[in-house]
């Protein structure tokens, strides 16, 4: 029988030790159904899920439920929306009880005098002509002035196919500014035109990709073996879909067989009662989903498929580690 | 019921054999100290898989938190056989 001794040597065992046993439980919460942009290929306002419930307003409600996710198991909570920022009372709700991550477009500054810590993912989907093409400003240079050396605030870099050949000058400048990035790739829900990839931009976006990580290992948190999941959609011998998404919410979850998945995962509405079929847009083709998060859970799920080979299980611990350190369970 | 704790190691690695489906490895054979999740690569999907089985042989609750603790085969014999004898 292989163990995971005998497939690493000391140095890996000791980095496969430090997550084994993190056994991080996330959910997922639209804080709130309005926005301060409105995104081309947002996938929460494109598909309708910002009219999917109304929001609960009590905020009394919302301490009173993150309680009740806390003792369902969640040990890490992950805010999306519409804008959370706009609803800082609910995001302290959930930031006094459990590690708490905020995906905001960065242009209300999250005041660190109330949320020391809490981490907070920066969205930018390009340089300057892409942001004002999909989202109607260049955000960066408000957010870069807001965050500038923050260590608890990163950008989540959507990378889109108008992007290749351009990413290095955007990730320098958030070197510049002493920040991480962690890249993702555009799935166009809204058909932009000129913003859907073809197979051939996809090889070249994984090599863009692992040379800005060769090019850039302290600024770049991210891991070769994801971008070429993320780029190919195959893992081991299998390939992404339905069928295999680990991030399904839970208490819809039908699948026969059903795949290993995240451990009591649901994605929340904002009226508290309101699930969401998954992580992403339940509009969007599973086949051609390009969620970053999804991909990356599918591989943390799927340990002991990876400990096929020495190089399969050092694959799945940096993928491990990169969503450790993106969500504060290790330091970067 | 007072259970011989080797048969119950014996049962449980021939659970986690199946349920895992690991190879080259017999009940026999299994190390009841081997690390579940340092060494075998068991994650919580599997220890809560492995608990649904072990609640229908033995008709007992493996609480969630104890999750944690179930670290070996042997661990989880001492801790099913436990339970039984609180329940006679």
């Amino acid at each position: 029988m292989k163990t995971v001794s005998s497939l690493l040597d000391d140095h890996w065992y000791e980095r496969y030790k430090q997550i084994s046993k993190l056994n991080i439980r996330s959910s997922i919460y639209d804080v709130t159904d309005r926005c301060n942009l409105r995104c081309k290929g947002c996938f929460f306002f494109s598909s309708g899920e910002h009219e999917r419930a109304s929001e609960e307003n009590d905020v009394n409600k919302w301490h009173a439920f993150v309680d009740k996710e806390m003792d369902r198991g969640v040990n890490l909570a992950i805010l999306i929306g519409g804008e959370p920022t706009l609803c800082l009372d609910r995001i302290e709700a959930f930031y006094k009880r459990l590690p708490t991550f905020c995906a905001t477009n960065g242009l209300i500054k999250v005041p660190r005098d109330r949320f020391p810590d809490m981490m907070v993912g920066l969205s930018l989907w390009g340089d300057e002509e892409d942001e004002k093409a999909l989202r109607g400003k260049d955000t960066f240079k408000i957010t870069s002035a807001n965050y500038a050396g923050d260590p608890h605030a990163y950008y989540l870099y959507t990378i889109t196919p108008k992007q290749l050949g351009k990413t290095g000058k955007i990730i320098q400048k958030i070197e510049d500014i002493g920040l991480k990035v962690h890249m993702q790739l555009l799935s166009n829900d809204e058909d932009v035109a000129g913003f859907s990839w073809k197979p051939e931009e996809l090889i070249d976006v994984r090599a863009e990709m692992d040379a800005m990580l060769d090019a850039y290992p302290k600024t770049v948190i991210s891991s070769k073996y994801y971008h070429q999941i993320i780029t190919t959609g195959q893992m081991l011998d299998r390939t992404f879909g339905w069928m295999e998404c680990p991030s399904v919410t839970e208490l819809i979850d039908k699948r026969e067989p059903r795949p290993k998945r995240l451990t009591n995962f649901i994605r929340w509405a904002s009226d508290l009662k309101t699930v969401h079929r998954c992580c992403t847009s339940e509009t969007r083709d599973c086949s051609t989903c390009k969620d970053g998060a999804a991909h990356m859970s599918w591989v943390m799920v799927n340990k002991r498929a990876h400990m096929r080979s020495t190089e399969d299980l050092q694959n799945w611990i940096e993928v491990y580690e990169m969503f450790a350190k993106l969500y504060q369970f290790i330091p970067w | 019921m007072n259970v011989d704790i080797s048969q119950t190691i014996i049962r449980i690695a021939e659970i986690i054999i199946n349920e895992l489906k690991l190879e080259d490895v017999t009940p026999q054979t299994f190390d009841p100290d081997l690390d579940l999740v340092d060494e075998v690569g068991v994650d919580s999907m599997d220890l809560a898989t492995i608990a649904l089985v072990l609640r229908d042989e033995y008709g007992i609750r493996i609480d969630e938190d104890d999750y944690p603790k179930l670290t070996t085969v042997r661990i989880i014999a001492e801790y099913i056989n436990t339970k039984l004898a609180d329940d006679e």
